[in-house]
């Protein structure tokens, strides 16, 4: 194990060397989970490594290699990027945090940035994510107001903390402006495959559902709410904007490219170091696409205002008085959830009639 | 002249895929000698090599146990799932002995790997032995039972208690006992590896020289001859499904204590199916699967290297792996039969 780190980071050091005297390019890798059209999270990801590309012109090289399953196949794929010379590797998705830790252990000098996970286990290792839980409290605001039959369908990916988080958001908001709403959620075990996705949106359609969130990527949620006709539903991680005016009323929308931009100049200047970063609406890691017209006046005023209160901080998605599912308090009268407790998120709230998987 | 098409088979993909990689604007040459060249040959071959074996040697144990399978006629679609359970059963036993320190374990975590995967493989065969059901439907269905039990212990029993919640086991590579190390530093070799070796030996001296290699083969070219040689086909299906998934479940489990190192709800990537491909790819026989799932690894590592180095979609890659079984199936009929234009008469 010594002796494989010594060689390769011997190897790396040589290659850091050819290519640097070659060019002073800085190699920028990204490490796909999904494919890059698959018009939601991956797509996002790879808008933000074209804003790179598109903002340092011939001073960066970009590469990213997509559909990376999980696992040993990730960790290969890291490697070969830092074989290859990058000088700073994205590794977008949540299961990629252990092979991104061991291979950061091998290449000391090059930087890792690992988006939704917690281990930082050496100092070349940062981690960042969004708040989408404020993007997902306007949606519930928007789904409790917009639903006749007040049964609001939620497509979830898998039971995680980030997940968890966003359907209890949702919620709360939802059931604050519609006390009668109920939520229906189907676990698809997966962050993108459109058929799987497709089955869950018809199921919630058939159980009642005319407000369908998502925690998946693929549009063909949309697409089955359109063909239902009186759905309405939410992009998620990109605009989806095609589904607009309706089914889609608004969005929630990843924007990764000021921080792949912010990150790349750090290690151009040589001033990155390890942190973790978790930006919300404020700073513009989260956005809310268009609210269309779908949406009555009053309501989209509403949202905007919320969406407004959350970006200056006088609003935070998780305030008191809130319970948990089991009745036991959570948050007092006008307090606040702190980030541990947001990160770690894993109970449901008072009121949602469902059981996380165990 | 069946020795010469799977290599007919790699050229046509060549020549063909090189087409498909001109078409989309990337230097053909270029991108083939990245796929083919690249892992084996080129700067940093001594990180790719090790990786090959790595990656190759799932697919060649589970491909092996199949190929036993197919050549009596027994299809064992479900290996996806034998493996799946053989990496809960052997990690399952050594998480239950952790943090507990001992030479036994790994021992008694191979045995339960294969366990695992044999008794998820019986299923099929005693409802085919007892009520006649279809091995190739019953074993498949299984392989999503065994996902939902997959994502069932990624998010409870199996929960990593210090995860923070997240859902995946303990890392078996940070637990002594329990973790498949490299055997020789540098080499990728650990203990699957030797496995699947092992396993390419026993199964063509097994074929070649025993007399239940001789039933399966009978069984497979002849069925009612091999009713009148005396074969059992009861026997048959039952040591065919339970060795494949001796073999599936120990390739799980030798994943999920080495290279990947987790029970995670999205542990299993395909090796089960692709490892179908492997077992024709090299026509059932012992030596020509070693060479077919080396000949896969490749195929992944160079196309994940012509992504990265060359921009090439990943879909390209896919079709590209798709051509070589497509060409290796069509030069079979052009082998085996002679293609007649114009009008047939119906005998």
């Amino acid at each position: 194990m010594k002796l494989t780190s010594l060689l390769t980071s011997a190897a790396l050091a040589l290659g850091l060397a050819t290519t640097a005297m070659a060019d002073d390019k800085t190699k920028v890798g990204f490490v796909y989970v999904g494919p890059v059209g698959d018009g939601g999270w991956t797509y996002e990801h790879d808008k933000g490594r074209q804003a790179v590309e598109a903002h340092f012109g011939d001073k960066v090289e970009t590469v990213f290699v997509e559909s990376v399953a999980e696992g040993p196949d990730s960790e290969r794929v890291m490697t070969q990027m830092a074989l290859d010379g990058a000088d700073l590797i994205f590794t977008t998705s949540f299961g990629y945090m252990d092979p991104t830790n061991n291979v950061a252990a091998k290449f000391p000098n090059v930087k890792f940035e690992h988006a939704t996970g917690y281990k930082r286990l050496h100092p070349n290792v940062s981690t960042y994510s969004a708040r989408f839980y404020e993007g997902r409290a306007i949606q519930g605001h928007i789904a409790g107001k917009m639903t006749k039959s007040n049964i609001i369908g939620y497509i979830a990916s898998y039971p995680i903390p980030e997940v968890i988080r966003g359907i209890n958001s949702a919620y709360i908001h939802a059931s604050k402006v519609n006390p009668d709403v109920e939520f229906k959620i189907i676990w698809a075990y997966t962050w993108f495959d459109p058929a799987k996705e497709a089955d869950a949106a018809k199921a919630l359609i058939d159980q009642g559902a005319d407000v369908i969130l998502q925690h998946t990527d693929s549009t063909a949620p949309q697409a089955a709410a359109q063909e239902a006709g009186n759905v309405v539903t939410f992009g998620q991680a990109s605009d989806m904007g095609q589904y607009a005016p309706f089914p889609r009323v608004s969005s929630i929308i990843d924007d990764w490219a000021p921080y792949y931009i912010a990150r790349t100049q750090a290690v151009m200047d040589g001033t990155w170091e390890s942190m973790d970063t978790w930006d919300g609406i404020g700073p513009g890691m989260v956005g809310i696409g268009e609210i269309s017209d779908a949406v009555p006046a009053d309501v989209k005023a509403e949202a905007l205002a919320m969406k407004a209160a959350l970006a200056d901080g006088s609003y935070h998605a998780f305030t008191g008085p809130l319970n948990k599912q089991d009745g036991t308090p959570f948050l007092a009268d006008g307090e606040t959830a702190d980030d541990g407790t947001l990160a770690g998120m894993n109970f449901y709230v008072e009121g949602i009639d469902a059981e996380i998987p165990q | 002249m069946s020795l010469a098409t799977p290599l007919l088979a790699v050229v046509a993909t060549m020549v063909f895929g090189g087409a498909l990689f001109a078409v989309l604007g990337k230097d053909p040459v270029q991108a083939i000698a990245t796929i083919f060249w690249e892992p084996l040959f080129g700067e940093f071959a001594f990180f790719y090599r090790p990786q090959l074996l790595i990656k190759g040697a799932p697919l060649v144990l589970i491909a092996i146990g199949l190929s036993l399978g197919f050549k009596a006629g027994i299809w064992n679609i479900g290996a996806e799932g034998q493996y799946i359970m053989g990496a809960l059963f052997g990690a399952g036993v050594g998480l239950a002995f952790y943090p507990m320190e001992s030479a036994f374990i790994f021992p008694l975590m191979v045995l339960a790997g294969a366990f695992g995967g044999w008794l998820w493989a019986m299923i099929p065969a005693i409802l085919k032995v007892k009520f006649g059901t279809n091995e190739i439907l019953v074993s498949l269905m299984l392989v999503y039972v065994a996902e939902q039990f997959l994502a069932s212990m990624s998010l409870g029993l199996l929960k990593n208690p210090e995860g923070f919640g997240f859902p995946g086991s303990r890392n078996l590579q940070q637990y002594a006992s329990a973790h498949n190390a490299e055997l020789i530093t540098g080499t990728g070799m650990h203990w699957g590896i030797v496995a699947a070796l092992v396993a390419v030996i026993f199964a063509y001296v097994l074929l070649a020289r025993h007399q239940l290699g001789f039933a399966i083969r009978v069984t497979g070219e002849a069925p009612r001859a091999a009713r009148f040689s005396g074969v059992n086909p009861t026997r048959l299906v039952l040591f065919c499904l339970g060795m494949s998934g001796v073999l599936a479940g120990l390739a799980g489990m030798f994943e999920v204590s080495g290279p990947a190192g987790q029970v995670t709800i999205d542990f299993n990537v395909g090796y089960g199916f692709t490892a179908i491909i492997v077992a024709f790819l090299g026509r059932l026989h012992p030596v020509g699967i070693l060479l077919a799932g080396l000949l896969m690894a490749l195929t992944y590592i160079g196309g994940d290297i012509a992504q990265s180095q060359l921009g090439l979609p990943a879909a390209a890659i896919q079709v590209f792996q798709g051509m070589l079984l497509f060409f290796l199936l069509a030069l079979d009929v052009l082998t085996n039969y002679r293609l007649r234009f114009g009008a047939g008469e119906v005998v």
